[in-house]
């Protein structure tokens, strides 16, 4: 164990400082399954939502204050849409021996005082960003269900404007999801906004 | 108009009294020119935030970098606007950063990311070099030597 966790180690730190070629997913390709471990306790995986006709996927974090800043619309995204078939599952990309606060002791901690209405996973072993690309807190990928398969139809921000709520003009991922239950060809694909590295030894 | 021209003016006064520590705050368009400029120097532009550790961890490289004679330093601080004055500015005080810092104060994250490159996510710490004959995005961060090395490349 202790050898694997070495060669782990020496494998991320090979690749820590060097330019960052994401490749991840593009719009179309199909986002694999996971079960990661929520701050509930239970391990949840996409198929434990048989009736849901797609997801939010948002990798987010305890200790980036963009990811902070999102908090509420994230929850206030989830309220809006779980009940329409697309919940939010907040993943947590972070090591938490690499930045103090993202334990999922702390994730629990959090889910609680800010009453999260949806899974907050932690991506034990960053197994799982990495597939879908994420480079940073916050960063979305909503997907669609058809036939079994989670299908990536949008990848970025939550909105046009991380900083002030009261300033947003373009909800990119509720246009998104609005889109998807209209049976629309989504328009905007992708959009960017700032946000924290991922945090890894 | 009115507080666009107390930019431009606070922006000529800053040159003049370019002793730096102190942050001027511009918007996209802006900022843009200072990521064109036409200099014999190699122009380094590191994108960061008070609240960024990485970002931290490698700021004195940065400002290590800007004592060389033939390199240009700029220092864009992407803090949130209501942070300026409690956290950006005295850190930039406390530790007499002798680089330029600017701080983008600019909402529109979705144009101006790509604007800068279309390379770049918005993750942070990320950095731009450029001479007169290339240019190149970094969305990374860097140890001592790679940048030194990395800019050493641009010569």
């Amino acid at each position: 164990m202790k050898f694997a966790l070495f060669a782990l180690s020496v494998l991320t730190l090979s690749t820590a400082n060097s330019p960052t070629k994401v490749d991840g997913y593009k719009i179309g390709d199909i986002a694999t399954d996971f079960s990661l471990p929520n701050v509930d306790g239970d391990m949840v995986s996409l198929g434990d939502f048989k009736d849901a006709k797609g997801f939010i996927v948002i990798f987010t974090c305890n200790t980036c204050p963009y990811s902070v800043a999102y908090e509420d619309r994230i929850i206030a995204l989830d309220k809006k849409y779980k009940s329409r078939g697309y919940p939010v599952i907040a993943i947590n990309p972070n090591d938490p021996a690499a930045i103090e606060g993202d334990e999922l002791a702390d994730m629990k901690v959090r889910a609680v005082e800010k009453g999260f209405t949806f899974p907050y996973l932690q991506d034990v072993g960053q197994q799982v960003y990495p597939q879908y690309g994420a480079t940073k807190t916050p960063h979305v990928f909503v997907l669609q269900k058809e036939d079994e398969k989670n299908i990536v139809r949008y990848i970025g921000a939550i909105d046009d404007s991380s900083r002030s709520p009261k300033n947003v003009t373009k909800r990119f991922v509720e246009q998104s999801v609005d889109g998807l239950l209209a049976g629309k060809t989504l328009t905007i694909t992708r959009t960017k906004a700032i946000g924290c590295s991922i945090k890894k030894l | 108009m009115k507080p666009y021209l107390l930019h431009v003016v606070l922006l000529f006064a800053s040159y003049l009294f370019s002793q730096t520590t102190e942050v001027i705050y511009l918007d996209y368009p802006q900022l843009q020119p200072l990521l064109h400029q036409n200099s014999e120097s190699v122009q380094v532009v590191n994108f960061w935030a008070t609240w960024c550790a990485p970002c931290i961890k490698e700021l004195p490289y940065f400002e290590e970098l800007n004592k060389l004679g033939n390199v240009d330093v700029l220092l864009v601080s992407l803090d949130f606007p209501k942070h300026k004055e409690k956290r950006l500015i005295p850190f930039v005080e406390k530790h007499k950063l002798q680089s330029k810092v600017v701080h983008l104060d600019d909402e529109d994250e979705n144009y101006w990311i790509n604007e800068i490159s279309a390379t770049w996510s918005g993750a942070l710490p990320a950095s731009l070099i450029y001479s007169q004959n290339r240019r190149r995005f970094y969305e990374q961060s860097f140890t001592k030597d790679e940048l030194f090395n990395e800019v050493k490349s641009y010569f």
